[in-house]
């Protein structure tokens, strides 16, 4: 079967370079990992950067296809998304990001739903994300898990870099539209609480010596287990201050680790962030601005990372049109409000990538790790620059600069 | 800190109130994009009043008693029109009918609505506020200037054609809800469109009979009376479609019954630019940032831009605000010009496009001796992520500033920058698409 597999995707990347051995000549290398580099090579062997440096410091060895560029960029990486989960078409039978049939369902996996073939993978692919952090989507105490994929052409199990990555989490108005209970603020917290003080019992019962005391296997506690045990993070979507704040209450009551998504109040509570060292996903500032964002700025970005938060845009989710934002995009408007240009690049790259535990992997421009890269025509900011050509694990899977 | 923002606005306040009176304003040495003549590198523009009284290079002769304003590094061009937006909670239609021309959003716009201050730091200075598309007419439009307003008396600006606004129409799946009056299928929406301009026909044939004996007029129809005008060729129907059959369908009942038509979305248009080309039908686009959230729009293009314009159709951009954002219409011009539109084409689509559509190329939509002094200031390129819009004027008064705090808050957000209670939040949330 894998075999078939291989031979299929041979198939499939036939129209494109088949490169086990690159050299990438460009104007400009943000390594993002360290300065850039200017006239620069990335030499890229068997899936992963064999080298990177200037063209005095690397040389290029014979056999290896040249492909020249003005800029080079890590391959992109969507801090939270829906995409795979939320279809293009949006119709009943391509919305698999929100389970209604209860609030509180962290045993969904992201696996069993997510949709490589969706148009919107290929869409955001083509400029520039290769690695996604999507799943289960806002609107539930618990939606349920999230994982990460690579956006390369494949079947869900070639594409996953992490099968459970984290719980997908909401508290705000969007979960009372919902559900009938809970119908209050108050509810929300009360509900989380009582589950996972429910969790807490289970886990004490499955320590028991005493193995005919064990519970029964509860998938719903085996997977809030997983987060109280410090496994896997709680991603909360919360947006108001008064939200961000028990999001924060709840992780230091049930000591878990809190990535706070959305978080478009979180200019206001930089100390109370700093305290329990939150992780923050900044939601597209392109959204509509209205709802619990209606607080957001575009300068958020700016302020957060120059208190010393590091900072991770995603494209989160939208109901209606657009169905995603463009990743680079937004972190070309934090830029032109106010961060710093390198950091903008680090925003959707270097700075998820250690939020998700894939930077041994992928996220900068480094020896060893793997071969994503993003070439353009110019500033990767800039409105009326191109996305050339994107490669992940060593093979080029889009070119748009005939 | 309070205070000192107050003492500022009012002499920002104090000085706009002072130019548009009496003094002539000039400003110097920035890169003027006329629209009706090529860029003018270190040009000058003067005006006086709320009027333009002169565009041209560095020689132009800048009178005694003018107050002078450098630009140098900055580009001057024309306010932005957008031909569709709905700032201001422009209600039309109820539940009641699938046919609403009697409805005015005139009637319902909050003229006071913060969302015009987004419009404002977005460069747009002239809009055209309709009612949604949940209807097969959905009601009368209204065309707006970016003045400051107590009531909507202060905002609307009448047209050469003597109204000042249009009739907006919807087809494809928006109205067919199937239910309450409402079509349920696409053929239906056609005849039930076709039966109440049959009607308006009539009335027209029986104003036009009385002639002068107003003994012999019909009596008054609210529902019949806009429609006459559309039929006059006075009021312009507005008319959102996406799909390509229905896109040819809105050219095909304008053809029918005569009227004058804008397409709106025209999401297909990249399809069928030729046929749109041949009916001669400006088209008002709108650049989205992603396909997909709607059905029947899954085949939107953003070469719509670049295929209309080279066909010769008359194109002009919307924000269609909530869906896209005041904010960010001259960006999409960019995202066009990216897929292949030309820059001097995406410009006249921002500008004087839009102002032709809406009847008010004689007074808005470039920068020339006698137009209204709506203008907007840029820090650069108008298609670069870094560009801002530094001030615009709404005739000859500096409506936006971005050195003013608080006009600079509607352009960045932030805390309670905003009302929470927004009336018109507009996010379709309600349309068939949605479910």
């Amino acid at each position: 079967m894998k075999k078939t597999y291989k031979l299929f995707s041979c198939f499939l990347f036939a129209p494109f370079i088949i490169s086990a051995q690159t050299a990438i000549k460009a104007g400009t290398i943000y390594t993002v990992s360290g300065a850039a580099i200017k006239n620069g090579i990335v030499l890229v062997k068997d899936g992963k950067i064999e080298n990177v440096g200037t063209d005095r410091e690397v040389s290029i060895p014979k056999n290896y296809t040249i492909v020249e560029a003005k800029v080079v960029t890590p391959g992109f990486i969507d801090a939270r998304s829906v995409v795979g989960f939320s279809g293009a078409l949006n119709i009943p039978t391509d919305q698999d990001q929100l389970e209604k049939s209860s609030p509180i369902q962290p045993e969904l996996r992201a696996v069993d739903a997510y949709n490589p073939e969706d148009k919107l993978v290929k869409y955001v692919r083509d400029y520039g994300v290769t690695t996604m952090h999507t799943g289960h989507g806002v609107g539930a105490l618990v939606s349920g898990q999230t994982m990460i994929v690579k956006t390369k052409p494949g079947k869900v199990d070639d594409v996953t870099l992490v099968p459970m990555e984290m719980l997908a989490m909401t508290i705000g108005t969007a979960v009372q539209s919902n559900f009938q209970s809970p119908g209050t603020k108050a509810k929300q917290i009360a509900m989380i609480r009582a589950e996972l003080l429910k969790t807490q019992a289970y886990m004490q019962k499955q320590n028991d010596k005493d193995s005919s005391k064990h519970p029964a296997t509860d998938l719903k506690y085996e997977a809030l287990s997983k987060l109280l045990k410090g496994e896997v993070k709680a991603l909360i979507t919360v947006n108001s201050s008064n939200d961000i704040m028990n999001a924060i209450r709840l992780a230091k009551e049930f000591n878990f680790k809190l990535v706070i998504n959305g978080a478009a109040e979180a200019y206001k509570l930089i100390d109370e962030i700093k305290s329990v060292k939150a992780e923050v996903i900044l939601h597209a500032t392109m959204a509509r601005n209205g709802g619990d964002m209606v607080n957001m700025t575009r300068e958020s970005a700016a302020i957060l990372t120059a208190a010393g938060i590091p900072v991770s845009i995603e494209t989160g989710f939208e109901g209606y049109v657009p169905k995603t934002h463009v990743l680079i995009y937004e972190a070309a408007l934090a830029v032109a409000y106010g961060l710093p240009y390198d950091e903008g690049l680090k925003c959707i790259t270097l700075n998820p990538a250690k939020l998700l535990g894939i930077d041994k992997r992928v996220g900068s421009i480094e020896k060893g790790k793997d071969a994503d890269l993003v070439l353009f025509d110019g500033d990767p900011y800039e409105y009326l620059t191109n996305v050339c050509k994107v490669m992940i694990d060593g093979i080029w899977v889009s070119d748009n600069c005939k | 800190m309070r205070k000192k923002l107050w003492l500022l606005s009012l002499s920002v306040l104090a000085g706009s109130v002072l130019f548009a009176q009496t003094k002539p304003v000039a400003f110097k040495g920035g890169t003027i994009y006329p629209i009706a003549g090529k860029p003018i590198t270190n040009g000058t523009l003067i005006v006086q009043e709320g009027k333009i009284i002169a565009v041209g290079d560095a020689s132009l002769k800048i009178p005694a008693d003018a107050i002078v304003q450098d630009a140098k590094g900055k580009v001057i061009m024309p306010g932005i029109v957008d031909t569709h937006s709905h700032l201001g909670g422009p209600e039309g239609g109820d539940n009641s009918s699938a046919l609403n021309p009697d409805t005015r959003a005139f009637d319902a716009i909050n003229p006071t609505s913060d969302g015009f201050k987004k419009a404002l730091a977005g460069g747009l200075t002239t809009l055209n506020i309709m009612p949604g598309s949940g209807h097969l007419m959905s009601g009368q439009t209204v065309y707006v200037k970016m003045r400051e307003a107590k009531v909507m008396e202060d905002l609307i600006i009448v047209n050469e054609k003597g109204v000042f606004g249009g009739m907006k129409m919807a087809n494809g799946t928006n109205p067919m809800r199937g239910t309450n009056g409402f079509p349920g299928t696409r053929a239906k929406s056609a005849a039930m469109d076709r039966d109440l301009f049959v009607k308006a026909q009539e009335y027209k044939k029986k104003i036009e009979k009385a002639g002068k004996d107003s003994s012999k007029l019909p009596e008054r129809d609210l529902r019949l009376e806009p429609l006459v005008e559309v039929l006059q060729g006075k009021r312009v129907v507005h008319f959102h479609t996406h799909k390509e059959n229905d896109i040819l369908t809105a050219i095909r009942l304008s053809q029918e019954f005569g009227f004058r038509v804008v397409l709106h979305h025209v999401s297909e248009g990249w399809k069928v630019y030729e046929q749109i080309a041949k009916a001669n039908v400006p088209c008002s686009i709108i650049v989205i940032e992603s396909p997909g959230g709607k059905l029947e729009a899954m085949d939107y293009s953003v070469t719509n831009g670049a295929a209309l314009s080279n066909a010769g159709v008359l194109t002009g951009f919307h924000t269609d605000d909530g869906v896209t954002d005041s904010r960010l219409l001259i960006r999409n011009a960019a995202m066009a010009v990216k897929a292949g539109m030309s820059k001097e084409k995406a410009l006249e689509a921002l500008t004087i496009n839009g102002a032709k559509m809406l009847d008010l190329s004689s007074r808005i939509g470039s920068l020339e001796k006698g137009k209204d002094a709506d203008f907007i200031i840029l820090s650069g390129d108008p298609f670069s992520v870094y560009t801002k819009v530094e001030q615009t004027w709404v005739e000859g008064k500096k409506r936006y500033d971005i050195k003013n705090p608080e006009d600079k808050a509607f352009l960045v957000g932030g805390y309670k920058v905003y009302s929470t209670d927004r009336e018109e939040y507009h996010n379709h949330d309600d349309e068939i698409g949605n479910q």
